[in-house]
């Protein structure tokens, strides 16, 4: 099991994940702070990323957009507000034009990276994502998959649709 | 039951504060009424009853009648909505730690073979 814990809170709209890799915190740095690395894993087969810009320094700004299977290509982009190489990164960000530039009318979110090394050869990764809104949830999710945004809308129609929820 | 599709933006407001995000815990029992919730905190009736005027225009909480009371009553369906939400963006971060998993695994190969040669040098 990679993935050792994850934590949702529903009231502040928060996502905390934390894995382990057998690996050293070098290597794990480098899947943050490589863009061809970081390529390879941030979007699905079916909708690869591409990092036309990044600079992991505070201050700094990173650019991506992901390519569907059927040519739409929605944008993306984080501003770096904290680096500590090897162990800390806080992302801030959302979608972003056709040209890079932030889209000012949708959500932020925050990204906060931790990696540690919990054994010789073995490192824990933990990332928190913050949401400043469900819609923001939303359109992150829309991103990268083909029927997102449909999926989201339709659970919100389910839930509308059930009856008083015991939980 | 009322239920009425969350407005996110004033979902968001509402869930920006302390005292507005314990307003809405103490309300999924559904057993207080704004004086009683006020007793809770240390500020005016005035502005818990502010508090609650806020979450009830973000669709967060309704006021119902049970008998002569009037109580304040969470609704869930908005919190579900953000934690069918949260269960999505879970699978997405698995995934990607998937494709980081088989990334190591790949060049945990290659790492051995440049520091193999360095050795030799």
């Amino acid at each position: 099991m990679t993935v050792i814990a994850v934590r949702k809170d529903p009231q502040r709209l928060t996502l905390t994940v934390e894995a382990e890799f057998d690996a050293s915190v070098e290597r794990i740095w480098q899947l943050w702070a490589d863009p061809r690395k970081l390529e390879r894993w941030w979007g699905p087969p079916t909708y690869p990323a591409t990092f036309t810009k990044h600079d992991l320094a505070p201050g700094g700004r990173i650019e991506y957009y992901m390519t569907g299977a059927a040519g739409d290509q929605p944008h993306g982009y984080w501003d770096v507000l904290e680096v500590e190489p090897p162990r800390r990164i806080l992302l801030r960000g959302g979608i972003a034009n056709a040209d890079g530039t932030p889209n000012t009318d949708t959500p932020i979110s925050t990204i906060r990276v931790g990696i540690e090394e919990v054994a010789q050869g073995r490192t824990r990764m933990s990332i928190e994502n913050v949401f400043p809104s469900t819609e923001a949830m939303e359109q992150v999710l829309a991103m990268g998959t083909d029927e997102g945004q449909s999926q989201a809308v339709s659970q919100i129609d389910d839930i509308l649709a059930e009856e008083a929820i015991q939980s | 039951m009322q239920i009425a599709p969350p407005d996110f933006d004033r979902v968001f407001a509402a869930f920006a504060d302390h005292t507005r995000r314990d307003i809405v815990r103490r309300a999924i029992s559904a057993e207080e009424g704004v004086l009683e919730l006020a007793s809770h905190y240390p500020m005016s009736f005035a502005a818990v009853q502010k508090h609650v005027a806020v979450l009830e225009r973000a669709g967060l909480i309704t006021k119902q009648r049970i008998g002569r009371r009037r109580v304040v009553r969470t609704n869930l369906e908005a919190l579900l909505v953000a934690r069918r939400l949260l269960d999505q963006y879970e699978e997405l971060w698995r995934a990607r730690i998937d494709r980081m998993d088989e990334l190591i695994a790949e060049t945990a190969g290659a790492i051995d073979t440049v520091e193999t040669k360095a050795k030799k040098r």
